[in-house]
């Protein structure tokens, strides 16, 4: 059943927050676009770093040793899949239904904390095997990167639970629909850097 | 549950007339839910295939074809998780000039180091 809503045009100047910008476009998705803009460079120089070092490692402590391919994998599944319920959030919440942007919102923090766990799993077990953080210049370049990323999405969980607990309260301030597409937004952002970081760091042997 | 809102968003207000002249009234649809389902399912397929070149000699296809499948998945995510198709093309211009940026700057940084000669 497909039941559609048209949201009336936008007047002279306003954005979808409603206060008057010189663009017509939202002044906070426009600093959200700048501020991925700039993490490209941030995540561009921690991948260089790493694909210039990765090869700087003992005989038995490289990246073919170490990787579990199969179990990244999954992780990269996981992580792929809270982008999927991420973007069901943002239609939920342009739908106005908060009891569906709620669930997915909080579906996407729990598939981001698994990603996280799944990360400290990894960072645990190349510890065990005597892979740390000063062992090597690829140990640190890949910690130093993976560590950034996992960051990131510790901070992204972190602002998820943060809007659905405001959400509950009813407190978010201006357009709810642009709140959660901001989160988004930023929460996509992770998952196109992990998409790089799977393929560039996991994927192509040294 | 398969809804579709759509948000018009004219930069001026008159009509589709560009009253500022530097930018073109965009179309922000929300697509039903079962569309971002298939997105998702041909992102998790294109991820298996990645995940094949471990197990499987791809030979000298092996990099163009993950790289290549990164770039899909990059900007599948990009154009129709984050909405950039479709919304105000200076978002894009946002995004994309920080990205081909980093990617040329590292690259002349990685050619510094001599990380493309052969050794």
């Amino acid at each position: 059943m497909a039941d559609i809503a048209v949201h009336e045009p936008v007047s002279d100047g306003h954005a979808q927050g409603g206060h008057t910008t010189s663009t017509g476009l939202s002044n906070n998705k426009m600093a959200m676009w700048l501020f991925l803009g700039s993490e490209c460079l941030l995540f561009g120089g921690l991948i260089s770093t790493y694909m210039l070092y990765r090869g700087r490692h003992p005989a038995d402590a490289g990246p073919d040793q170490i990787f579990d391919i199969p179990f990244t994998s999954m992780s990269s599944f996981v992580l792929l899949m809270s982008s999927l319920t991420m973007v069901l959030a943002v239609s939920a919440a342009a739908q106005k239904d908060d009891r569906r942007t709620n669930l997915w919102l909080t579906v996407t923090a729990l598939l981001g904390a698994t990603f996280v766990g799944g990360q400290v799993y990894e960072f645990t077990a190349f510890y065990r095997e005597g892979v740390g953080f000063t062992s090597s210049l690829f140990s640190s370049s890949f910690f130093t990167l993976t560590g950034f990323h996992g960051v990131h999405v510790t901070v992204g969980i972190i602002m998820l639970m943060a809007l659905v607990g405001v959400n509950k309260r009813g407190r978010i301030p201006g357009d709810k629909a642009e709140v959660v597409e901001l989160v988004g937004l930023y929460w996509h952002f992770v998952d196109v850097v992990w998409i790089i970081i799977f393929t560039l760091v996991y994927l192509i042997p040294t | 549950m398969s809804t579709t809102a759509e948000h018009v968003d004219h930069a001026d207000g008159h009509d589709g007339h560009e009253a500022h002249g530097a930018h073109e009234p965009h179309v922000h649809e929300h697509k039903p839910d079962s569309y971002y389902v298939k997105v998702a399912i041909i992102l998790a397929a294109i991820t298996a295939l990645e995940t094949s070149t471990y197990w499987i000699d791809f030979g000298p296809f092996f990099l163009p074809a993950l790289l290549t499948l990164m770039a899909i998945k990059f900007v599948m995510v990009a154009s129709l998780f984050m909405h950039l198709k479709g919304d105000s093309k200076i978002f894009s211009y946002l995004f994309y000039t920080g990205l081909i940026l980093a990617i040329l700057v590292y690259m002349a940084f990685l050619a510094t180091f001599r990380f493309f000669s052969p050794t």
